[in-house]
């Protein structure tokens, strides 16, 4: 995984008077195997942030390039390509199916690959047990607690073993022990050497990282 | 884990949306399959019964004639060629192709006979096929099982005779054992002999004047079969009865566009409730849409996974459809039939025509919603909690 470089990127939502901009002309670089936290308040746009350098929201100006690849140029299935090669994501509100069980759910990102099914359940497993979860694989989101959910978003995200981790609040539903068992494997996963890129506005959490990037009013400060 | 896992264990675990577009699809294949197999039985049953209605195709012998007009004045045709047909030919229209479409054949001889001294028509016939083929008659008395006369209403009056009377015709005794009642046809003015003893009174064994054919209807090509006499009997000239054959045709005719009709109201409901239901799903679903682009899933396995869970439902209904149609129908028929109507009988094709049909139409009425689901933007999905 090479360097992410984001250049003048902007992120303008709606049109005229009613217009927000929720992200600025921004540019940084993230280099490989980093840890880079993104701060700030409520609404300083740093969700939009994220989610521009997970390929999920073309910015109104600028250019991302990660690997060398100018992300926004590549068309919506390219896009999807690239994210479910290079990238794992792990959302605040965990966003696991619930028809699924939490082994299901860790399988989802292979489901679109041709691999065979005792290798992808193999592949879940190691995921689920690099979590401490490998006796809950059969079970539903809603029979696993909060934290547990958590973990299960970080091993489907982690489960292809991609090299970019992107985390939007992870330990925002969390108390504050289950909070910190989370940023320790979120740490363990970056010693591995996979590149995370995490959005907190927890000041505590935020210093797992190598890096803090601050944003407020969607300029980095 | 595949897309196929995905619809599966959706069908599996969310079994209410499922349910709902499954019985929309299972009351529109039932109701067709109903509708078509009630159809199918209604028409064999009116076949059926229209074959009571008697002849539907006449063998005449062949006639050739002149126009023949003298200063202006039309004198009529004058017949330089009559053909004779024999007892023997009406054996061949056993041999033609729609053999299996023929009910009964029935030859009669026609010929003038002195009675009480008075001229009159006889018929020879053959008594045995009267119900088929004059099923409309009502005789006051008896069918004669060989010797004996049934008389026309109108010859019975002229002659004032009555079942049990004897009279003499062409200097031979015989019993009238039956007297139709008024039929408003030719037939009242006939007497009506066994063909046997008719050939005997005339002198003319062998022979026959003309025959009446009952063709089953179920499929059956009256005009071929027609054609198909001409060229097994050359001497003879072949007829449908038209208004028969039409009205019958007309019947079933009516009855098959009814049922079209209805199936395709039906398709067009189930298909709307396919889609609406599947396009509920996609917008329950929205935020799960959303985080299977984000994980990098492409339109076309977004697209690929709601259309295998339309179409497992749809296969799912159709076989269903198809087996509680053919229940229903059975059951129906035996309702209205008392158990002696038409049969109901499995029909693989029309099984796998349902399947097809039930694939179809829930495949299309999800393609909407399935191309609704894949353009969702992976962003705004997830911003959609």
């Amino acid at each position: 995984m090479g360097m992410i470089i984001a250049e003048n990127i902007s992120k303008k939502y709606g049109d005229g008077d009613t217009a927000v901009i929720a992200v600025c002309n921004v540019t940084f670089s993230i280099g490989s195997g980093e840890f880079v936290s993104i701060m700030g308040e409520s609404g300083s746009g740093k969700s939009t942030l994220l989610s521009i350098i997970g390929a999920l929201n073309r910015p109104t100006t600028g250019k991302l390039i990660i690997d060398g690849t100018d992300i926004y140029s590549l068309t919506q299935d390219e896009r999807a390509d690239f994210r479910r090669k290079y990238m794992g994501f792990v959302f605040q509100n965990f966003y696991l199916i619930p028809y699924l069980t939490i082994a299901e759910n860790v399988m989802l990102p292979l489901a679109t690959i041709k691999e065979k099914k005792s290798k992808k359940r193999a592949m879940a497993k190691d995921a689920l047990s690099l979590v401490g979860l490998s006796d809950k694989a059969n079970r539903l989101p809603n029979e696993i607690s909060g934290g547990e959910q958590e973990r299960v978003a970080i091993a489907r995200a982690i489960v292809n073993t991609p090299p970019l981790l992107l985390a939007d609040e992870p330990t925002g539903n969390l108390d504050s022990k289950t909070g910190r068992s989370i940023m320790e494997l979120i740490k363990r996963l970056n010693r591995d050497g996979m590149t995370v890129v995490m959005v907190t506005h927890n000041h505590e959490y935020a210093t797992y990282g190598n890096r803090v990037l601050k944003v407020a009013d969607g300029v980095l400060i | 884990m595949t897309l196929k896992n995905i619809a599966v264990e959706n069908l599996r675990r969310r079994k209410g949306r499922a349910f709902f577009v499954l019985i929309g699809l299972l009351i529109s294949a039932t109701t067709i399959v109903i509708l078509i197999s009630l159809v199918h039985a209604m028409k064999e049953d009116i076949n059926h019964k229209l074959e009571l209605y008697g002849a539907n195709i006449l063998i005449l012998p062949k006639t050739e004639s002149l126009s023949f007009s003298y200063g202006g004045l039309t004198l009529g045709g004058v017949p330089f060629y009559a053909a004779e047909i024999k007892e023997e030919d009406i054996n061949k229209i056993k041999q033609i192709k729609n053999a299996a479409n023929v009910a009964a054949v029935g030859p009669i001889l026609l010929g003038p006979v002195v009675v009480n001294g008075h001229r009159l028509h006889m018929a020879g016939v053959d008594f045995r096929l009267l119900s088929i083929l004059r099923p409309w008659w009502n005789i006051k008395g008896e069918i004669p099982p060989e010797k004996g006369a049934i008389l026309g209403h109108d010859v019975a009056r002229f002659l004032n005779l009555t079942p049990g009377d004897r009279f003499l015709i062409n200097k031979q005794k015989l019993e009238v054992k039956g007297v139709i009642e008024k039929t408003g046809s030719q037939d009242d003015g006939l007497i009506f002999v066994p063909l046997p003893l008719a050939q005997e009174i005339l002198g003319k064994k062998g022979h026959i004047s003309m025959a009446e054919v009952a063709a089953l209807c179920t499929g059956c090509p009256i005009p071929e079969m027609v054609r198909q006499i001409g060229e097994a009997i050359p001497g003879a000239n072949v007829m449908a009865i038209e208004q028969v054959v039409k009205g019958r045709m007309e019947t079933l005719n009516h009855f098959e566009r009814f049922s079209y009709g209805i199936s395709v109201l039906v398709l067009v409901i189930g298909s709307l409730m396919v889609l609406v239901t599947m396009m509920g799903s996609v917008k329950e679903r929205t935020v799960e849409i959303g985080i299977l682009s984000a994980m990098g899933f492409r339109k076309s396995h977004i697209i690929k996974t709601i259309l295998l869970e339309s179409g497992m439902i749809s296969g799912m209904a159709g076989i269903m459809g198809y087996g509680t149609g053919f229940l229903a129908t059975k059951i129906i028929v035996h309702f209205f039939s008392g158990g002696h109507g038409a049969q109901v009988l499995f029909n693989p094709f029309f099984a796998i025509g349902t399947l097809l049909l039930s694939l179809t139409v829930g495949l299309i009425a999800s393609t909407y919603p399935a191309i609704m689901a894949s353009r969702l933007d992976p962003n705004e999905a997830l911003r959609a909690l």
